[in-house]
């Protein structure tokens, strides 16, 4: 009989935080005066050496959840929904190393008066970058409650200037099969996709890194969107284009099953999913193994600052 | 094989289908059961997996004996490997009761600490209407339980003793629904993932291959001996 070993790596093999944050920033001083080789190795064709998560500079909001423990970090990072990478869970953590983060740039395109391609970087820095804990609620009823930073999507949305048809954003993911695994059965790349004014919400954030980090590749890096109110798989990781179009855009869940995944995938307990119940989640915020199952709440407990703009919608047609 | 290894290879085989409970329990008392994002799902994929994996080698102990005569005392550990699918299916229906559908774990247990005996069951109360619409309105739970049913009626007349008292031939009848229940694992596993998910086809293409094994089998049996009156199998198997 075959068991499925998975060694747990004994606690006293792993470097302390702190060793590795200041390993982490030695090679980072070390990398910055380096700079000037840097350059030079640049144009000498060598490729760049990747940093993976590096510390980002973040703002503190008032955007938190207080009534509720933030998930330990190794967590929210180790148990992703990223098909790109993998089927299960834990598969993005161990295979999204492949992912090339940089050079990264997104192209904004369609319905709007600025179109134009943008180097991560300069996208990045557009704003300050804040930082706000946010509920997250996936389709498969459970939830994390995660500290993102990034800055309002609006914001961008602005910039952008799109024209007064453009009624719907549409997010596409990187789609390589160099560096992705793109398992068959699902049309790839990802695409997903908000209504004008579900994007310009102040909630809706362009995100850039998480716990005061960069994304994890398995996160979704170098940026994606969360859009807190919807279920999980509405915000797109790995964005390579930000369309601005006329007709409600074709999303990869809502094509793979429709009566599953509606377009709008707005948090509601009262809309079972066909296969289990959205009226409780599985609280994944402590290192317990006995399961907090608490009550979802409608939009995901952001009620107050979207519902509105729902008025009038039968929310049992337009899950 | 002599018949006399027999007795020591049960131990064996009890001991290995034994190692993944040891393992979760491992698992769980180190502690890094825990640190898992989501112990639960952890807990439920293991058990339902094992159970799955235990029914589908429980189905290929005939094909393979059929393979060769010297192989007949395969047969010997069918019921046993059967009954411990029946194990691991229970602690997958034990998962789902106690952890997955909000049974309160931990006020069952202050409750049953506190001398309070009627705890566990005032939460199993609270939750009860959970389970029921979810057997109600869910397919995929429906086929489960259909198998862990079929399952537990095979456990329970398992001994010997009941055998002997349902006749041979009822008991077969009854026994053949280890098919069924085969089949209601396998369906069970499909419809619950998601669009897109492969891994149980190829449970599915496994099941089939054992079905088609038989098939294959007497359709063999029959053109070589036209005028067989007992099937073999028949005869091995009660």
């Amino acid at each position: 009989m075959l068991l499925r070993t998975e060694t747990a790596i004994p606690s006293s093999e792993i470097t302390p935080k702190e060793v590795f944050e200041s390993y982490k920033m030695t090679r980072r001083r070390m990398l910055s005066g380096l700079s000037a080789v840097g350059v030079a190795a640049a144009t000498a064709g060598l490729p760049e050496l990747a940093l993976g998560e590096s510390p980002l500079k973040f703002v503190g909001t008032n955007y938190a959840v207080p009534d509720r423990a933030i998930t330990p970090e190794a967590k929210a990072k180790s148990y992703n929904n990223f098909y790109e990478f993998g089927e299960d869970k834990s598969d993005p953590s161990h295979n999204a190393h492949t992912l090339k983060t940089s050079p990264w740039s997104v192209k904004i395109e369609g319905l709007c008066k600025n179109q134009q391609v943008m180097d991560i970087n300069k996208l990045i820095g557009l704003r300050p970058i804040e930082q706000r804990i946010y509920r997250f609620r996936c389709v498969e009823a459970w939830s994390m409650v995660i500290p993102w930073d990034g800055y309002p999507l609006a914001e961008l949305i602005k910039l952008a200037d799109p024209l007064p048809s453009a009624k719907y954003v549409q997010f596409i993911s990187l789609q390589d099969s160099k560096t992705e695994m793109l398992p068959g059965g699902i049309p790839w790349p990802y695409s997903e996709g908000l209504r004008m004014d579900e994007a310009m919400n102040p909630l809706t954030l362009l995100t850039f890194g998480s716990y005061g980090q960069t994304l994890a590749n398995q996160q979704g890096a170098p940026v994606r969107v969360i859009v807190p109110w919807k279920y999980g798989f509405k915000s797109a990781k790995s964005i390579v284009r930000i369309r601005f179009v006329d007709k409600q855009p074709p999303t990869t869940w809502n094509m793979l099953a429709p009566d599953e995944y509606g377009f709008y995938s707005n948090v509601n307990p009262s809309v079972d999913h066909p296969r289990w119940t959205q009226a409780h989640e599985r609280l994944l915020n402590s290192n317990s193994v006995f399961p907090k199952v608490v009550p979802t709440l409608p939009f995901n407990g952001y009620a107050d600052q979207v519902a509105s703009m729902y008025a009038g919608m039968d929310l049992r047609k337009n899950y | 094989m002599p018949t006399r290894a027999i007795p020591y290879l049960k131990t064996v085989v009890h001991l290995a289908c034994l190692v993944p409970a040891v393992y979760l329990l491992q698992v769980y008392r180190s502690g890094s059961l825990a640190l898992m994002a989501d112990p639960v799902n952890y807990i439920t994929h293991f058990t339902g997996d094992w159970a799955l994996w235990l029914l589908l080698g429980d189905l290929a102990i005939t094909p393979v004996r059929r393979l060769n005569n010297s192989l007949s005392w395969l047969i010997r550990f069918r019921r046993m490997v059967g009954l411990y699918a029946f194990f691991y299916a229970t602690l997958h229906l034990l998962t789902y009761v106690l952890l997955f559908s909000g049974y309160d774990v931990p006020t069952a247990l202050a409750g049953l600490q506190a001398g309070h005996l009627l705890e566990p069951w005032k939460q199993l109360k609270i939750i009860w209407p959970t389970m029921v619409g979810d057997v109600e309105k869910r397919r995929f739970i429906q086929v489960g339980l259909l198998a862990w049913l079929i399952l537990l009626s095979l456990a329970v007349t398992s001994p010997q003793r009941v055998l002997r008292a349902m006749g041979g031939k009822n008991w077969q009848r009854l026994h053949r629904l280890i098919y069924v229940a085969g089949f209601a694992a396998v369906v069970h596993y499909m419809w619950l993932v998601k669009t897109g998910v492969r891994t149980p086809y190829k449970y599915a293409v496994v099941f089939w291959v054992l079905i088609l094994a038989r098939v294959a089998y007497s359709l063999w049996k029959r053109w070589n001996k036209p005028s067989a009156a007992t099937p073999v199998s028949a005869k091995v198997a009660s």
